[in-house]
């Protein structure tokens, strides 16, 4: 532990990217996972059939790839340079996250009840009407705990940017120990430790709210 | 599920009918324009020249079948599919015994076990591999393994705890009242039972398993991902796009089809288990009764 305590400000720094690149990526993924939601449902085709194939895809692909192809594929098939670091991992994360947030919007959706909907389409709301005002209101109950797993696990795979440039947690776990090699389990113990402080009342939460959901209905 | 989702609207009438069909067109349009625009760009940077010969006739030396072998052989089956194959049946008996800790009748496992599902959860998988590497000094193989093994321990006893919570509570106490112990009830009685129910999460989990060996490739690990980028690394510039391709194709086509096992096996037990078939929206809200 020692030696992270000698290197707080760089551990400190660290802390900060891991939730700066979280944060502005999940908020990313949340506007385009919504989109991509609604394009799942909407009553035009080509829009579901988009949103369907995008969300397969890059739901079965591996974050990893994700980087990967954002650093070498993307220049040359798509013309689109991004920069190397902060830039890059909160694109991916976007694009890869916002699928899980897209999914389970829209189980969401599909668990209230059809007598609401209808109940919204007699007195005349249109689709974009019901969704807003009816359904979407409705689902963001249930939604709520399967979302904050998602965002959970989104948090954790910012670790993935360690690998491409980007100076977070897991990177500075990594770095300190090449340079301290007797005080690897303090570092991995502070590092970890960093790591729960945010999720675990996040994950207490989110099962809190999942019973009180269950005892809801 | 599709006529769930027609609720949202009403069957559309002729004005409609007419709406959605112009909609229909120019959204079609829109996409067509926009895959045409980026094969358009493609082609100006040259990405439809004999570059995509390194997938079927080679290069360097190296025929098209030495390249889909490195990537399905030395990549997919010995590096990715490997991890997996160690991985999942040590998860499934660790994850077994978690369970039974959680529900155990001393109150200090219970909390050991609680404590271990909440930790390693929220802490990432790649954390866990450079631990393996740096504080253990493990191979790259095993690292990954550990990383796999300790989440999705974690994640697997944390499915059947759900799982165990959406049974009935009557068969706990019919399992008691013959006389079983608390442990018998709930190897014989509780777990099969839950086991059945969340096959489908249980599958999915194996998608999810199966994408985090691609961290092996940051911790030097050689899997699939690594293979792709030793490829176009030994091929040049070039070849980047056609081997990227074919690795991302090789991902999504094995993970499809375990996705596509998850789902056949949820028609099934549909069909087959009256318990199952009622429980799924409880389950998918992971809500005790």
């Amino acid at each position: 532990m020692s030696a992270l305590i000698d290197n707080f400000d760089l551990f400190a720094r660290a802390f900060g990217v891991t939730l700066w690149v979280s944060l502005a990526s999940g908020i990313l993924a949340f506007v385009w996972g919504l989109l991509l939601a609604a394009f799942r449902v909407s009553p035009v085709g080509p829009l579901r059939t988009f949103g369907a194939a995008y969300v397969n895809v890059v739901r079965n692909t591996p974050l990893t790839l994700m980087f990967v192809f954002l650093v070498s594929a993307a220049p040359s098939l798509l013309g689109l340079t991004v920069p190397l670091g902060q830039p890059m991992a909160i694109l991916a994360l976007t694009l890869y996250t916002a699928t899980f947030v897209c999914e389970a919007i829209r189980s969401g959706i599909n668990s209230v009840g059809v007598g609401q909907a209808e109940a919204a389409r007699s007195v005349g709301l249109t689709f974009v009407q019901t969704l807003s005002h009816v359904v979407l209101p409705q689902a963001f109950r249930s939604v709520l705990p399967p979302m904050i797993n998602v965002y959970i696990a989104h948090i954790k795979n910012s670790s993935v940017a360690a690998g491409f440039a980007v100076t977070e947690l897991v990177a500075i776990a990594n770095r300190l120990s090449n340079g301290n090699p007797g005080d690897v389990i303090g570092i991995f113990a502070g590092v970890g430790l960093g790591y729960l402080v945010i999720t675990v009342p996040l994950s207490v939460t989110a099962e809190r709210l999942e019973a009180r959901v269950a005892v809801a209905r | 599920m599709s006529d769930k989702q027609q609720v949202l609207y009403d069957v559309p009438g002729p004005k409609a009918v007419r709406r959605d069909k112009v909609y229909t067109v120019v959204f079609t349009l829109a996409f067509v324009g926009l895959i045409a625009g980026l094969v358009y760009g493609a082609a100006q940077r040259g990405i439809f020249d004999d570059r995509w010969n390194v997938l079927w006739a080679g290069d360097r030396g190296f025929t098209g079948l030495d390249v889909w072998r490195r990537l399905l052989w030395d990549g997919l089956v010995l590096g990715t599919l490997k991890a997996v194959a160690i991985a999942v049946p040590v998860v499934v008996v660790l994850a077994l015994v978690l369970t039974i800790a959680r529900q155990a009748p001393t109150r200090g496992v219970r909390w050991v076990a609680y404590g271990f599902t909440h930790v390693f959860r929220g802490i990432p998988v790649l954390l866990l591999m450079y631990f393996g590497v740096l504080a253990l000094n493990l191979d790259p193989l095993w690292a990954v393994v550990l990383g796999l093994v300790v989440y999705n321990t974690a994640v697997v006893a944390e499915i059947l705890r759900a799982g165990i919570a959406a049974l009935p509570k009557g068969q706990k106490e019919a399992g008691l009242s013959i006389g079983l112990s608390p442990l018998a009830t709930m190897l014989r009685i509780q777990l099969p039972q839950a086991v059945r129910i969340m096959m489908p999460a249980l599958i999915s989990q194996i998608v999810v398993l199966l994408k985090d060996t691609s961290l092996g490739f940051i911790i030097a690990y050689v899997e699939l991902l690594t293979v792709t980028k030793n490829l176009y690394n030994f091929f040049g510039n070039t070849s980047i796009v056609p081997i990227v391709f074919a690795s991302a194709v090789i991902y999504i086509t094995v993970n499809m089809l375990v996705a596509r096992l998850a789902t056949a096996i949820e028609a099934r037990l549909r069909r087959t288990s009256p318990v199952a078939a009622a429980e799924p929206e409880a389950v998918g809200a992971a809500g005790p009764h």
